[in-house]
């Protein structure tokens, strides 16, 4: 039994109390835990504010208040429905801290706070709940990236799929930097940077009745460092940037050719694919272009700065695979079109539906 | 990727292009089928037309389990699964296939429905032991390729004595199909050839397409998926026609015997029987060209079990995958293609499936009208 006081709504200790301690070993999350009393404040207590702990949430307001920086920001949010949960090289908590985190470096910021709502279905292991705040904890200090304030409801046992997670992220955008996806110009160059398909695949090992022996990790990363040191070597060339997470590469390109109103030129030997996930992809029928991302991004620049861009980007740990894979170009259809290593050309169209495997 | 990348080497493809070019003859045309939607989709995805002279033509033919199903058998599957008891298992192909009235399996299962996809069909045995309560329907449906995993399913459902397993069959043959073309060839449809099933006859083996060599002068090469398998397959066929022969050959080798799997065979034997005639979008009613469960297995049959009857259903009426099916048209040919018709909103079977004829066109091709429309 844990005798530490509870503190009543006006904050001042009232009395000392049995307070019986969380199971989290053993305990399921229940009705309770989201009902607004003192279940919910231990369950928030014990193991959102142990994990994330910081000078905000230690406060135990509703809101947090900041100091902003001077200038224009960026702001994003994002919802994790992960399916499994935990999966190699990483988690559904990690990955929300990394989504939020990247979202906002993609315009070229440094993210600076972030929000977290958990919305947790009745019966969750409570060591489960743990593991996934305590792995988020982890991603937001590695990243420097505090989670600030959040939010935690707890709905009917088969009314949510274990846990989902949004995350909203804040951040500075330096003065003179104007990323977007609608600022690609026929001519510019278009760089990845590193393998494609590693998180896609590393998800769909571990997916129920889909389960396959695999040495892959998710890349699942914090990118805005990498993203730094690319604005230091391209600035005002880099045109834009973009993380090609639901829908991969493929996505992600048709999305910008839509927005620049560009088509786009990749030649397939160009693009880095692991064995590993080239042969997953094989077997299963996919296409590793629609595979999802967490760790990678493309990035359009002017042509005369590709190089250094390309420089800086293999120098940095997470863009040491980085490859120049194609251009943009004229294209009133906005067609993205790759040549395949056989020298022949077909579009690399969006993906219709979901993404599943073919029967033969 | 050992064993993949040696049949992507683009060195290897561009040498057999230059052997393609310099084998066809200038003063006549070759027309090819692929079969298989497998084929159709390993030609678009590589562009391999794109390497081809221009007189070799590629057809893209039936080969696509999930185009050819015709519309009264999604309806029945959707019926069978709107029975509260049911719970209805099926590959994920199926499930935006459209059905009568703008309905689907996605749709159905979005209304309450209980479908759950499934990867294999011990999935499906795993959930039937799961939920003894539950009446579960595996949606089986496939050429020869998928048919021993199904006969393994009721193989394991007998002798597991699972009484609340059964299986809604839809099974068919490659070999009565490719008849059915070559019955009706003439109307609209030229072949010279067919790059032939290969995971098929990695099944039932090379011994069952020499009925289109022999009674109607038509060579075949059983060929690989990878891109070069199909392009070594189109240069034996036009090796074939310049030398005059008329062969099966079996490029995929390193897959396919001349008798298949024999033990395969002789499972779906035991368990499956010829139905006298079964309905094919696109072909119409083939002769002996589907399977149904022996009445030694009937109690494993959804059919029987549950009273299934196939209402009959018509397809849009200006869909035109029947005649893109017979090879008779191609995706550009059909005024649905590309305007009201595309992967994301399917009118017909053949943008349905990834590998249907008019999804590959769409989803890989679709700035090559020229070729297309030619």
């Amino acid at each position: 039994m844990d005798l530490s006081p509870l503190r009543h709504a006006e904050g001042c200790v009232v009395t000392k109390t049995y307070r019986r301690k969380l199971d989290i070993g053993n305990g399921r999350v229940d009705l309770s835990h989201g009902a607004g009393g003192r279940a919910m404040a231990q369950l928030i207590a014990d193991i959102f504010h142990t994990a994330l702990d910081n000078d905000w949430l230690r406060q135990g307001n509703d809101q947090s208040v900041f100091e902003a920086p001077k200038g224009r920001m960026a702001m994003t949010t994002d919802a994790f429905v992960v399916s499994p949960l935990f999966f190699p090289g990483g988690d559904i908590g990690s990955l929300a801290v990394h989504g939020a985190v990247n979202d906002i470096a993609m315009s070229g910021a440094k993210p600076l706070y972030l929000s977290a709502s958990f919305i947790i279905e009745e019966g969750f292991p409570l060591s489960d709940l743990a593991r996934i705040a305590e792995s988020m904890g982890a991603a937001s200090r590695a990243a420097g990236v505090p989670v600030i304030t959040g939010d935690t409801k707890v709905v009917e046992r088969g009314k949510a799929d274990g846990v989902f997670i949004t995350t909203t992220g804040v951040g500075a955008v330096p003065e003179g930097l104007d990323l977007s996806g609608d600022k690609a110009r026929p001519g510019d160059v278009l760089l990845v940077s590193g393998s494609i398909g590693d998180h896609g695949v590393a998800v769909m090992s571990k997916r129920e009745n889909l389960e396959f022996d695999c040495e892959i990790l998710s890349d699942s990363a914090a990118l805005h460092g990498l993203v730094a040191d690319m604005v230091a070597a391209a600035g005002a060339a880099l045109r834009l940037m973009r993380d090609p997470t639901r829908g991969g590469l493929a996505a992600t390109l048709n999305e910008i050719a839509q927005q620049s109103r560009v088509g786009f030129r990749i030649e397939e030997a160009a693009i880095p694919v692991k064995p590993e996930v080239a042969a997953a992809c094989e077997l299963l029928g996919l296409d590793p272009l629609n595979v999802a991302n967490e760790g990678k991004l493309i990035a359009v620049v002017a042509p005369e700065a590709a190089p250094a861009l390309l420089e800086a980007m293999r120098a940095h740990p997470l863009g040491r695979d980085a490859a120049i894979i194609g251009a943009a170009v004229e294209d009133e259809r906005r067609f993205v079109q790759m040549t395949s290593s056989f020298g022949g050309a077909r579009i690399v169209d969006w993906l219709a539906g979901e993404q599943l495997p073919r029967i033969c | 990727m050992k064993y993949v990348d040696e049949f992507r080497d683009g060195d290897l493809a561009r040498g057999l292009a230059r052997s393609l070019a310099t084998s066809a003859r200038d003063d006549r045309e070759y027309r090819f089928m692929e079969f298989c939607g497998g084929h159709t989709h390993a030609i678009s995805r590589y562009g391999l037309e794109d390497l081809l002279p221009p007189n070799i033509r590629m057809i893209h033919g039936p080969g696509c389990p999930v185009c050819v199903l015709p519309v009264g058998r999604i309806d029945a599957a959707i019926a069978l699964a709107r029975d509260p008891k049911v719970t209805l298992c099926t590959y994920a192909d199926l499930m935006r296939v459209p059905a009568s009235g703008g309905m689907s399996l996605i749709k159905a299962k979005a209304a309450g429905a209980d479908i759950r996809m499934v990867y294999s069909t011990l999935d499906a045995i795993r959930i039937a032991e799961a939920e003894p309560s539950r009446e579960v329907v595996f949606f089986a449906i496939g050429f020869e390729t998928t048919t021993p995993p199904t006969a393994l399913a009721i193989r394991l459902a007998a002798q597991k004595k699972l009484s609340n397993f059964s299986v809604f069959c839809n099974h068919v043959l490659t070999p009565a199909a490719m008849r059915a073309i070559l019955a009706g060839e003439g109307e609209g449809v030229e072949i010279d050839g067919f790059v032939g099933p290969s995971h098929v006859s990695a099944v039932i083996g090379v011994r069952p397409y020499q009925f289109a060599a022999q009674q109607f002068n038509k060579p075949i090469v059983i060929a690989g998926f990878e891109p070069l398998d199909v392009m070594q397959s189109i240069l034996m066929l036009v090796r074939q026609l310049n030398e005059g022969r008329c062969e099966v050959e079996n490029q995929y080798g390193r897959a396919v015997t001349h008798e298949g799997n024999l033990k395969a065979q002789a499972e779906v034997a035991d368990i499956f029987e010829l139905r006298d005639s079964f309905e094919w979008r696109g072909l119409g009613e083939v002769p002996a060209s589907a399977l149904r469960l022996r009445a030694a297995y009937a109690d494993y049959d959804a059919e029987r079990r549950f009273g299934v009857t196939t209402p009959s259903a018509k397809d849009n009426p200006a869909c035109e995958c029947g005649a893109i099916l017979r090879g008779a048209k191609r995706p550009h040919d059909c005024k649905l293609f590309g305007t009201v018709c595309t992967p994301e909103t399917p009118m017909g079977s053949c943008m349905v499936s990834s590998e249907g004829a008019c999804a590959a066109q769409w989803t890989y091709r679709r700035f090559d009208t020229q070729r297309v429309a030619s």
